[in-house]
């Protein structure tokens, strides 16, 4: 049986370079998937091509059965900054998909309330403070109602507090939509703490390299999950894969 | 210690209370009137020749005398050429820059010719506009055109070629066709830099416009420069350069101020410094 999200990727390049090859991913409806390994594996460049951003590879994508190709409103994207418009208040940044002047401004306050930022719509980007301005982007990810959402390290241009605070918003955000999440991430305590499954890339061309299953129930805690012993089976793999 | 001679001290101003009253003083004016006190002082004590360089004074009387003797029309002249050549080379520069920059045929088809172009210095036209266009009004407003066209132009494709890569990722991730995305994206990112192209090719219009006048002009302060020399009338010179002065900075006050409010989104120093 097919998963939800399924990737296929045979071939991809930058200019000679290859980036990744012979990578197979499924990933199960309201599945939160965390990719990890290090810098240049093409877990970024696996985000834009299920993003629909980059064309220029060889394999296929099907979400729910259905080929996928070349961006959707069934999958959002978080980027690794904000990525706001500065023209725009906070409130049509999140409205911004929905096409001009057709955003429900209504619907963008209850999801500026969710995500601890009420009575901000009106407020312009350049107000925000970082970790703000990332929840703004995450309001906007999740304005369309996506089925899929994809993040690209969304947390790691902010603060160790903030972060935590991010992380649990997202964890709550998935698991009341039902959402199905590809997290790229380089730290593995996120990974840990957000993931059903974490993924390790290995180094470019990178297909998969091993798999972890996180069983923890909800609500996790931070500090058990962390002296698990799947952190360091973790980090092992990692440096193994990648040792330079 | 007399604790009574320290209650009677007047308070101290704090720094930023100084600073905010420096900041209201207006500056700029400084040196005109400096200028302006030392051509009135130079002349009187016989320093400079008065009809080689008037005294503000006799330029003050040659301005009032303007003022009753056509000044208003000749004004109007000008500015009415100013707005014309302005509108129709900075919409022309507009479209023009937007495709260039935009198409990459459109850029290698147009954008060779439009930078060599750029190069002609104004006076060279002229003969050419004349022959073409006689000495009627098409030949000064399309001068001010061709003045007005290339800071626009080149506003427009720097604007639009240097937005961030990642906003437009942002806009085709929400698949906005290309029209939507010039639209939406593009453009508003592109703006700060079409305003400051908009601003310097005003400035360029007026200095077109004196130069389109200066060659066949009935009417304009271009004309009352010509009409200066040939009757050797310095003061009126100067008072036609002074006009020019201060239109070209009522206007690009103006503009100026256009600027700002478009431009209140903008997290940058200048807006920080006004804060």
């Amino acid at each position: 049986m097919s998963a939800f999200l399924d990737i296929a990727i045979d071939d991809k390049r930058h200019s000679e370079r290859t980036v990744l090859r012979g990578l197979r991913l499924g990933v199960g409806q309201g599945e939160i998937v965390s990719l990890v390994g290090a810098s240049g594996c093409g877990k970024s460049t696996l985000l834009s091509i299920v993003a629909g951003l980059d064309s220029g590879y060889r394999g296929a994508l099907r979400l729910d059965g259905q080929a996928l190709a070349g961006p959707s409103a069934d999958v959002g994207l978080v980027f690794q900054a904000p990525r706001l418009f500065p023209w725009l208040t906070v409130a049509q940044n999140i409205v911004f998909g929905a096409g001009a002047g057709k955003g429900d401004l209504a619907r963008a306050a209850a999801l500026l309330d969710e995500v601890g930022l009420k009575g901000y719509g009106d407020a312009l980007p350049k107000q925000l403070s970082g970790g703000q301005a990332q929840r703004v982007a995450i309001a906007r990810g999740l304005y369309l109602e996506p089925r899929v959402l994809l993040l690209d390290e969304p947390f790691s241009a902010v603060d160790a507090f903030t972060r935590m605070r991010l992380q649990d918003l997202l964890a709550a955000a998935a698991r009341q939509r039902g959402l199905t999440v590809l997290l790229v991430t380089h730290d593995i305590d996120e990974a840990l703490y957000l993931s059903d499954r974490v993924i390790l890339m290995d180094s470019a061309p990178g297909p998969v390299r091993a798999e972890f299953s996180v069983d923890a129930p909800w609500p996790r805690e931070r500090s058990r999950l962390a002296a698990s012993p799947l952190k360091p089976a973790i980090l092992d793999s990692l440096h193994a894969a990648h040792a330079f | 210690m007399d604790r009574t001679g320290i209650a009677l001290e007047a308070p101290r101003q704090s720094a930023p209370v100084r600073r905010r009253r420096l900041a209201g003083f207006p500056l700029g004016l400084l040196l005109p009137a400096l200028a302006l006190l030392g051509a009135e002082l130079g002349v009187r004590a016989g320093l400079v020749p008065a009809n080689l360089l008037p005294p503000p004074s006799s330029v003050l009387e040659a301005l009032s005398w303007l003022a009753d003797n056509g000044l208003g029309a000749h004004i109007g002249a000008s500015a009415l050429r100013v707005a014309a050549g302005f509108a129709v080379g900075a919409a022309l520069a507009l479209a023009l820059g937007a495709l260039v920059a935009l198409n990459r045929t459109a850029e290698r088809l147009f954008d060779p010719s439009c930078q060599a172009l750029r190069a002609i210095p104004s006076l060279a036209w002229v003969p050419l506009l004349l022959l073409w266009f006689g000495i009627d009004e098409t030949p000064k407003v399309i001068l001010i055109a061709i003045g007005a066209f290339f800071p626009v132009y080149m506003g427009v494709v720097a604007g639009i070629r240097g937005v961030d890569r990642t906003l437009v990722e942002v806009g085709l991730l929400y698949r906005l066709s290309p029209f939507a995305l010039a639209r939406r994206v593009l453009l508003p990112a592109a703006l700060p830099s079409v305003l400051t192209g908009l601003r310097n090719g005003l400035s360029l219009a007026w200095m077109f416009m004196v130069a389109a006048e200066l060659i066949a002009a009935s009417r304009g302060l271009g004309y009352l420069l010509t009409d200066g020399r040939e009757t050797g009338r310095a003061d009126i010179m100067l008072a036609a350069i002074v006009l020019l002065a201060l239109l070209g900075k009522l206007s690009d006050s103006a503009m100026g101020m256009l600027e700002r409010r478009s431009l209140a989104w903008r997290d940058s120093l200048a807006e920080k410094d006004k804060r």
